[in-house]
């Protein structure tokens, strides 16, 4: 498989001095084409700071970030928007939509300032929007929508232009169980599609959708897991 | 769990022989609690010699089948309407555990929940992956086979909460350690060996 993303060897500090704090220590890992790894471990154990050098909104002190094998050390701030506009999907806890757009015209948003023509970004959004099951409702405001619709549409402006990398941060954190559920089976098929899918999350029921867990602690990761073995197994407890 | 109130509640529906009333427990709860078929003979024996049941005969291809009585009924409707006790709480491995790490010396208890905090997530994985599955084979419908799997999700996920829960627990209380002893030692009080608690191993260690 693909490697989409590598951190090799990234540390993060903030501050300097006798302030200087360090979010991430000497942190490596990869998440291939295809593969669904969730994060989690406590507050202040560096999650977000792992997301954000992943998407490349902000910048190792020490060691890489590969997004499909370009050093985001070596783009200019241009090109690294580029890559973040073409390559890496956000979805936000808060979803941050914009109210005075309609679900197609959220979700078209990326491809729009990438300077598509709004009809054929439109087109490519409702697409989009079907994928993640809410075509019916692309002319909609955000105000009209439940907060499982929305949490989607946050998700269609993601995935639009088939990004291979799509960042969650705390998807589900606003929704019910049965709407997070959702959201996480989104993702689930968006990887299963063959993009590399990173969700940091605290819940333990949502991370289980993950191929990968990894857990943070300090800035570190502790320790990571996978699914192993016939699943069925674990079924029968004699 | 209740043997004997699952298979007066299968009789409810229909007559039923001993084989029969085993495969349709394990549909309904996808062979997650497999029956011994000799429990079911056993049961269904005191079954009728309590008046729960009747030894309705048997078939030609030499099946005995069991008809559930009013009084069985009642029992049944009975079980349902009572909540299931929390009687003497079942003996935990892991809760036992962690209370011996932490009063063990020389047990590194963040490592111990660690180590399970690992394994639970990967059994849970497992869960999710067989619902998914289930989800594409359309098992989904069974609604009973979905409880018992998603029960055994919720577990899991009450398990690795208690554990974040612990381990939250024994750092507040090295730091608190940390803040309440003394900055120096003075001429008159000699240093005593420190004594090596168990949230202070765990602070060391990470």
């Amino acid at each position: 498989m693909r490697q989409i993303l590598e951190l090799a060897s990234v540390t993060k500090t903030y501050g300097s001095g006798d302030t200087t704090v360090a979010a991430l220590r000497d942190v490596s890992f990869g998440v291939e084409a295809g593969e669904f790894v969730a994060v989690m471990g406590p507050s202040g154990s560096g999650k977000s700071s792992l997301l954000a050098l992943a998407g490349g909104l902000d910048m190792a002190s020490h060691g890489e970030v590969y997004i499909q094998d370009t050093p985001l050390s070596s783009l200019g701030l241009a090109e690294l928007a580029r890559i973040r506009r073409r390559a890496v999907g956000y979805v936000f806890q808060d979803f941050n939509l914009i109210p005075t757009l309609t679900a197609v015209e959220n979700a078209a948003l990326p491809l729009e300032l990438e300077g598509w023509k709004p009809s054929k970004a439109h087109r490519v959004a409702r697409n989009a929007l079907r994928q993640v099951g809410i075509e019916h409702l692309a002319d909609r405001f955000m105000d009209q929508l439940s907060g499982g619709q929305q949490q989607r549409v946050a998700i269609a402006r993601a995935i639009i232009g088939e990004r291979s990398l799509i960042l969650a941060d705390e998807p589900t954190g606003a929704l019910d169980s049965v709407t997070g559920n959702g959201v996480l089976e989104v993702l689930r098929e968006r990887a299963d599609a063959g993009a590399a899918v990173v969700m940091v999350t605290h819940e333990p029921r949502h991370a289980a959708w993950a191929d990968r867990v990894v857990f943070l602690k300090d800035g570190r990761i502790v320790d990571q897991s996978s699914v192993q073995g016939d699943p069925n197994s674990l079924l029968v407890t004699g | 769990m209740s043997i004997k109130h699952s298979l007066l509640v299968m009789l409810q529906q229909q007559q039923r022989y001993g084989f029969e009333l085993r495969e349709e427990f394990e549909r309904s709860t996808g062979a997650t609690w497999p029956l011994n078929i000799g429990q079911v003979y056993t049961t269904l024996d005191r079954l009728e010699r309590d008046g729960l049941v009747k030894d309705m005969g048997t078939d030609e291809a030499g099946h005995r089948y069991y008809e559930i009585t009013d009084t069985g009924c009642q029992e049944a409707r009975d079980w349902f309407n009572t909540p299931v006790a929390p009687s003497t709480p079942p003996r935990n491995e892991l809760a036992i555990k962690l209370a011996l790490a932490l009063s063990t010396p020389g047990v590194d208890t963040g490592a111990v929940i660690q180590t399970q905090r690992l394994a639970t997530i990967q059994t849970m994985q497992g869960y999710v992956r067989a619902r998914r599955e289930a989800d594409r084979e359309n098992k989904a419908e069974d609604l009973s086979w979905r409880f018992v799997l998603e029960s055994l999700i919720y577990s899991a996920e009450a398990e690795l909460k208690w554990l974040d829960h612990c381990e939250a627990k024994m750092s507040s209380m090295a730091r608190a350690s940390r803040s309440n002893a003394p900055r120096e030692t003075t001429p008159s009080q000699p240093p005593t060996q420190a004594k090596r608690t168990n949230t202070a191993t765990l602070e060391e260690t990470r």
